[in-house]
């Protein structure tokens, strides 16, 4: 394989990877603080709808973040006051999420803009352009560090940025602070925090309102970043759930989010770009790269490769006992 | 329904208070309510004369009130420090919070002689070291009163002593401490005074030095208790169980039972005491069909299967071996289904249950759940009612009336009364011993010597996978049969 080759291939998958990233951070949270978060496809696809809608009719790709983390927000409200206040299953309450997002966005798409579910394709400042990084033109012709700088690193929207940077951050906030520690006692024992004098109830639903922005501003990136920029129907096509299967891959854990997602990014990316892989003795199908990375979760699920510990607290509803 | 009524319980500082009550007298309820997880419907309460509400936990913290629950409340895959700290970090980093615990920590370690590496993860304690990191939690956050739920019900004799050494030490730090607790013998122990409640209601208050366990017995349940056994001389027949060269190697590979022998004859008690975790509980599991062996067990003369691939709970009964398991919660009882399909569970498929080749016949299997529920005086007696929606004692009546009335020729227990008030207890014993009269054998595994003792037709000590050395109740005490407990012994079986 080619080195340019070699740079596209990675370029591409970080661009399949982020929308699962910000997913993936999303689950952590949400699932960290005990509240199983399978809506994570629903969520991304109201904002993603939210962000083509807004940014069509205002021509603001800002605005358009705002309607998508908004959008996303009332969902994550929906599944919070269904499995936190009134203690129902979590996982049926992601399903309906689920369903909901799939439904309303084509209805409220098709009536406010007559193009069979979709939004107006989103043009010039309605989309968050490019940024190229500073001095990435003068390293541009620089052998290997060059094209590394300036296709790889450089020359992605500010969302990808963000995500990026929101992986560190999710790190401190776990380990280093005391909201962090609340919010992994939350998901492993209710009961500890509860009898400490903190609320579990606000805890889970900041973790839950916290999934929901950074699932909203998933959703923007696939709507307002994508080459043919615009909302079309079911577009996250079951990102939300390759997300959960790297949240499971990454234990729970924020860089290890990071690496799975980003695997998970390049293995598309892989599938996309050669479909068949004749590796000599036999092809590789191109649906096998595309089954990957459930396998590598089922690998990881089955224990052959370390160890998926979820939180103990997980999809239980807390109940102070007597 | 009311679960305290009209309570009033004055507490001295700087000494250790007990209060006493069957299960469901409403200790922990009362407890609750000052730790602020539940609000008294009418009432003060006063902190050093001052009236104080304490609407939550956090209020009762602020009021220097700490408490220690029955289950802990920690989180498995923190450390120590962590733990420590959880609700009471300073500012929003969690570094300067950890280091100023661990200094505190070292401090209380020295004043009460609570070592626990700070360092460790919860998951990787004791439980008599749980409890220490709860007592230094409260501790951390500036309690002056201390609250303990059933502190010893999960600890070892050992570990409960330890327990006490440091009670006793806060005691004379001058820390006020609030024992709940349903054992006679630690109130006696340990407390300077004794509250005991009956019912939801504060039936006295006494000095512990003014009072002896047969008066606080007889204020806990409302009547004079026996708490001898009255039984008659056994009239033992022909050996039901003999048991020879039995050994048990556990998944993980160690010798849990190292080659044992005995025989329970028809008609009398064979008691197994011991400390838990010598084998007792795995030779229960052997004879009870789910855990594999080497040995030879015959049942009237037949020999039975030890090899788990021709066994299990349901041909152990179909040979005559019932079995009240020691973890009634798990092993005997399905939590969330109703009495009467508890009554029925490991008979279910009993001809008498069917209506026909189908159809169970529930009406029939409900009245019938009835009566047994009035025989063994459940209480309540509703044969609709979840499992766990009894207490303690009550679970246990029904897991004997389970088994007792399918009429055994052999009874395997497990810590009968174990976490079951005396009311339950004495009714308990009173019906194996009824068992024993009609001519069946009944194993018993206890860790209470008093119940063994009193029990028994026969008595065998288990240490380390042996069996000890067997002695006539008649003719041994406490003091042999704790020598032989902790592996002192002249003969060896």
């Amino acid at each position: 394989m080619e080195f340019s080759t070699l740079i596209q291939v990675l370029d591409s998958g970080v661009r399949l990877g982020i929308p699962l990233l910000l997913a993936c951070l999303a689950g952590l949270y949400s699932e960290r603080s005990g509240v199983f978060d399978i809506g994570l496809e629903g969520k991304m696809l109201m904002g993603a709808f939210a962000a083509g809608a807004v940014a069509s009719i205002t021509g603001s790709a800002w605005l358009g973040l705002a309607a998508a983390i908004g959008g996303s927000l009332a969902l994550a409200a929906i599944h919070g006051l269904a499995s936190i206040t009134f203690r129902g299953n979590q996982l049926i309450s992601g399903v309906a999420i689920n369903f909901l997002a799939s439904g309303l966005t084509v209805l409220i798409g098709q009536n406010l803009f007559h193009l069979g579910g979709r939004t107006p394709p989103i043009k010039g400042a309605a989309r968050f352009e490019s940024i190229t990084l500073p001095g990435a033109d003068a390293l541009r012709d620089v052998p290997v560090i060059g094209p590394v700088y300036y296709d790889l690193i450089s020359g992605h929207t500010i969302l990808v940025y963000i995500a990026f940077a929101i992986v560190p951050l999710t790190w401190f906030l776990l380990f280093r602070t005391r909201f962090g520690l609340r919010l992994r006692a939350v998901g492993e024992n209710p009961e500890s925090v509860d009898t400490a004098g903190v609320s579990v109830l606000r805890l889970r639903y900041t973790a839950v309102a916290m999934a929901g922005i950074l699932c909203g501003i998933a959703g923007a990136y696939l709507a307002t970043s994508a080459p043919s920029a615009g909302f079309g129907k079911e577009m996250t096509a079951g990102k939300g759930f390759i997300a959960l299967a790297a949240l499971i891959f990454a234990n729970w854990r924020p860089w290890r989010a990071l690496g799975a997602t980003m695997l998970f990014g390049v293995l598309e990316a892989v599938a996309i770009r050669f479909q068949n892989i004749d590796v000599g003795l036999f092809v590789v199908p191109v649906q096998f790269m595309q089954a990957l990375p459930y396998i590598l979760t089922v690998v990881i699920l089955a224990g052959f490769i370390g160890k998926a510990t979820p939180p103990r607290a997980g999809g239980q509803a807390y109940v102070k006992e007597r | 329904m009311q679960a305290n009524k009209d309570i009033s319980i004055r507490v001295m500082p700087g000494t250790i208070h007990g209060i006493i009550g069957e299960n469901g007298a409403g200790k922990s309820t009362l407890m609750s309510i000052l730790y602020g997880f539940y609000r008294a419907d009418a009432g003060e309460i006063f902190i050093r004369g001052k009236p104080t509400i304490i609407h939550d936990s956090q209020a009762a913290i602020r009021a220097g009130i700490g408490m220690v629950f029955q289950h802990f409340k920690l989180v498995q895959n923190f450390t120590v420090l962590e733990n420590v700290i959880l609700g009471v970090e300073e500012g929003m980093l969690l570094h300067p919070s950890l280091a100023r615990a661990r200094v505190a920590l070292a401090q209380l370690a020295e004043e009460y002689a609570l070592e626990v590496d700070p360092d460790a993860l919860i998951e990787e304690l004791s439980v008599g070291q749980l409890q220490r990191v709860e007592i230094l939690k409260a501790l951390y956050r500036h309690a002056e009163v201390l609250i303990l739920d059933e502190p010893t019900g999960v600890l070892t004799p050992d570990e409960a002593d330890h327990l006490f050494r440091i009670l006793g030490n806060l005691r004379e730090q001058g820390k006020t401490i609030i024992l709940i607790t349903h054992k006679l013998r630690e109130i006696m122990e340990i407390t300077d005074t004794v509250s005991v409640m009956r019912r939801g209601e504060m039936t006295a208050t006494v000095k512990t030095s003014e009072t002896s366990p047969e008066a606080l017995a007889e204020l806990m349940v409302g009547r004079k208790v026996l708490l001898d056994v009255t039984k008659g001389p056994a009239n033992p027949g022909a050996n039901v169980l003999e048991v020879e060269n039995l050994r048990v190697i556990d998944a993980d590979g160690v010798e849990r039972v190292k080659g044992i022998s005995f025989a329970i004859r028809a008609g009398e008690i064979f008691g197994i005491a011991g400390v838990s975790g010598n084998g007792q509980s795995e030779l229960l599991k052997v004879l009870g069909g789910f855990q594999k062996a080497t040995g030879t067990v015959r049942i009237n003369g037949q020999e039975i299967d030890l090899s788990g691939h021709h066994s299990d709970g349901q041909t152990r009964r179909a040979r005559g071996i019932a079995h009240v398991p020691e973890d009634r919660q798990h092993l005997g009882l399905i939590m969330d289904f109703t009495a009467w399909e508890n009554l029925i569970f490991g008979y279910h498929n009993a001809p008498e249950y069917q209506s026909n080749a189908l159809l169970m016949d529930n009406a029939g299997i409900i009245a019938e759940a009835a009566r047994k529920l009035e025989r063994f005086d459940v209480r309540p007696p509703s044969p609709m009612l979840p499992a766990k929606s009894f207490s303690g004692g009550n679970q246990q009546k029904l897991v004997l009336a389970r088994e007792i009335e399918r009429n055994p020729d052999l009874l395997l227990v497990g810590q009968p009364t174990r976490g079951v008030d005396i009311g339950a207890i004495e009714f308990i014993h009173k019906q194996i011993i009824a068992l024993r009269d009609a001519g069946k054998a009944v194993l018993l595994v206890s860790v209470e010597l008093d119940e063994i003792l009193s029990m028994s037709d026969r008595i065998a000590v288990m240490f380390d996978g042996r069996i000890m050395g067997e002695r006539d109740p008649e003719k041994t005490d406490q003091r042999e049969l704790g020598l032989l407990m902790a592996g002192v012994g002249t003969e060896a079986a």
